[in-house]
């Protein structure tokens, strides 16, 4: 069996974002990191690697992004991935969801994964969508937000919540699973793991190495605009109360519930 | 091509109220862009006649039903791909929810269409539909438009109202839809099923809810002496139902319920954008938390920045007090 994580590097949680006023983009200078949620997925891969249920040969991540974007691979192989690919070419900048899809699943035919795995949401944009795009144009059958995930008889037993409560699912193989953060706990890279991840192989893909056609990806490929960006509504603005002396701010507390007649 | 599908989701017998926005909002926007406003049910036996029918009454003007298994996204797919490809619908729209994002999502990889996710507004403009989502945790509003068709417009949780514009019984048409290989490759074991205690927080005026700042399962102690004195209930985030500190009849949220109480009160919430969307409308709203970053403190009307250890317990002490006296 061979797992397929797809990772995304992201600005840093601590780093204010913001949108550059003149492409409209997200202004991806900063702290990066990788994605948070996708450390889950890498965790969720190796459990099933070292769960004994199901043979894993391999655990591959895979990346779209930028040079710089190595250093999220390079985080995922030190949590446990055996290699990596890379998507990078120029023809990629301010590709749209539906780009951004097609152009993983094309470099995810290239590996013929027999699982894929993501984080459910990045940081940093597009949420809970990336997974059901791939699965689709991969053929492949696929489940969002899942919590609980199991391997059996050479199929995954899933778990998650939707509308009306909890869902269990039954996954055939090959299949796309993104992952919320209740799924596992990640474990931390040991410091030889991160001394070593810059040895193991990294592949590096142009959109041609994988048969992406120019058209459908970056600013051609793209399916929106944005026509504009506009602050958000404004609410006036809160009390805030440092706590310093604890009995004096429960009595301000107190007074302010007071006043608007909920102890009543 | 012009008109609006819109995906209503159903279980047990009964539309999803979040779908019901959806339909009311694709009539609306169907009216001002021409077309019709047409709506897509998928499921069993239960789907009558009666009840695709009653569409109409929040001003669907067609309603396309198939037979397949519900609760999953994939068979959907595969019927709203057929139905836009037969009928030329120039934009599919979904009200909040887990299915809406993947059925979207599924369609644009199928049908090459641009879509939006989080939508709060839609916009007629010059025969064409805008979408307007907030980006960035919420710190700005975004415009877009789409290239092509069809437009894919996933809603926010609760975007869209209610709204009984229509007259009479929608009419209602069967598809026979080939469900793709893949799409019958998952298959639902258990749907809907309930964990834990049953808790009604929708109906309280005051709610307690805790999140992960809590600390620990027990934690919930101190969120729940309070709502005692307080006369409400105890709600919870999804990070802590997930972590199994609190049954999921407590969550608010994108999965969970959706409550405005008169008082809510947060403890140890962050304030992530999928529990906004559960409780932004309540009339009160007091975030006590650690962090001063907090987006909580973005939309709370009081805000207290300390260790909710040390205030939990003295504030339940000084409401008994009051309201004993």
């Amino acid at each position: 069996m061979k797992i397929c994580v797809l990772v995304k590097e992201v600005p840093d949680a601590a780093v204010e974002k913001r949108i550059d006023p003149n492409s409209k983009r997200l202004d991806r200078s900063g702290e990066k990191n990788l994605n948070p949620f996708d450390t889950h997925a890498i965790e969720a891969a190796m459990q099933i690697k070292e769960g004994g249920k199901a043979d894993v040969e391999e655990v591959v991540a895979v990346t779209m992004g930028p040079e710089s974007a190595v250093r999220a691979l390079h985080k995922a192989v030190s949590l446990g991935a055996d290699r990596s690919v890379q998507l990078t070419d120029d023809a990629l900048a301010d590709s749209d969801v539906c780009a951004t899809g097609y152009a993983l699943a094309q470099t995810l035919k290239a590996e013929q994964p027999d699982l894929v795995l993501l984080g459910q949401q990045s940081d940093d944009g597009e949420c809970y969508t990336i997974g059901a795009v791939v699965a689709d144009h991969l053929h492949m059958p696929s489940l969002t937000q899942v919590i609980k995930m199991d391997v059996e008889d050479g199929k995954l037993r899933c778990e998650r919540q939707a509308e009306y409560g909890y869902d269990t699912v039954e996954v055939e193989l090959p299949a796309v699973i993104s992952v919320g953060d209740a799924i596992n706990e990640p474990r931390y890279p040991s410091l030889k793991a991160i001394m070593g991840a810059k040895k193991k192989p990294l592949d590096a893909k142009a959109i041609g190495d994988v048969g992406i056609e120019a058209g459908r990806v970056g600013g051609e490929g793209k399916r929106t605009t944005v026509l504009a960006i506009n602050p958000p509504p404004q609410k006036e603005a809160g009390q805030i109360i440092e706590d310093e002396d604890t009995d004096d701010t429960v009595e301000k507390i107190v007074a302010w519930l007071e006043e608007r007649k909920l102890l009543a | 091509m012009s008109g609006i599908l819109t995906y209503a989701l159903h279980y047990e017998g009964e539309f999803n109220k979040n779908s019901l926005g959806a339909v009311s909002e694709g009539a609306k926007l169907a009216k001002e862009i021409g077309g019709d406003a047409a709506v897509v049910v998928v499921g069993g036996d239960d789907l009558t006649d009666e009840l695709c029918g009653s569409l109409g009454k929040y001003g669907a003007t067609k309603v396309f039903r198939a037979k397949a298994p519900e609760g999953l996204a994939q068979p959907v797919v595969d019927v709203m791909a057929k139905v836009i490809q037969d009928n030329g619908y120039g934009y599919a729209l979904f009200g909040g929810g887990l299915l809406g994002f993947e059925i979207g999502a599924g369609l644009t990889a199928r049908l090459g269409g641009g879509v939006t996710m989080e939508v709060t507004e839609v916009k007629a403009q010059d025969g064409k539909l805008v979408a307007v989502r907030p980006i960035l945790q919420d710190s700005a509003v975004a415009e877009v438009d789409y290239v092509g068709e069809p437009g894919i417009i996933i809603g926010r949780l609760n975007a869209f109202e209610m709204s009984e514009s229509g007259d009479g019984a929608a009419p209602v048409e069967d598809v026979d839809v080939q469900l793709s290989d893949w799409s019958t490759k998952a298959t639902m074991v258990q749907r809907g099923e309930q964990r834990g205690a049953d808790v009604n927080i929708e109906d309280a005026n005051i709610l307690v809810a805790g999140g992960r700042g809590l600390g620990k399962p027990e934690g919930f102690e101190l969120a729940e002496a309070l709502a005692e004195a307080l006369g409400g209930a105890v709600a919870a985030t999804r990070a802590v139902v997930d972590a199994g500190w609190y049954p999921y009849a407590a969550q608010i949220g994108q999965t969970g319920k959706t409550v405005a109480p008169k008082l809510y009160l947060a403890a140890g919430i962050s304030g992530a954008i999928q529990h906004k969307v559960g409780m932004q409308s309540s009339e009160n709203i007091v975030a006590i938390n650690k962090d001063p970053n907090a987006p909580i403190f973005e939309f709370s009307d009081l805000g207290i920045v300390g260790d909710l250890n040390k205030i939990l317990p003295k504030l339940t002490e000084a409401v008994k007090a009051k309201k004993g006296a």
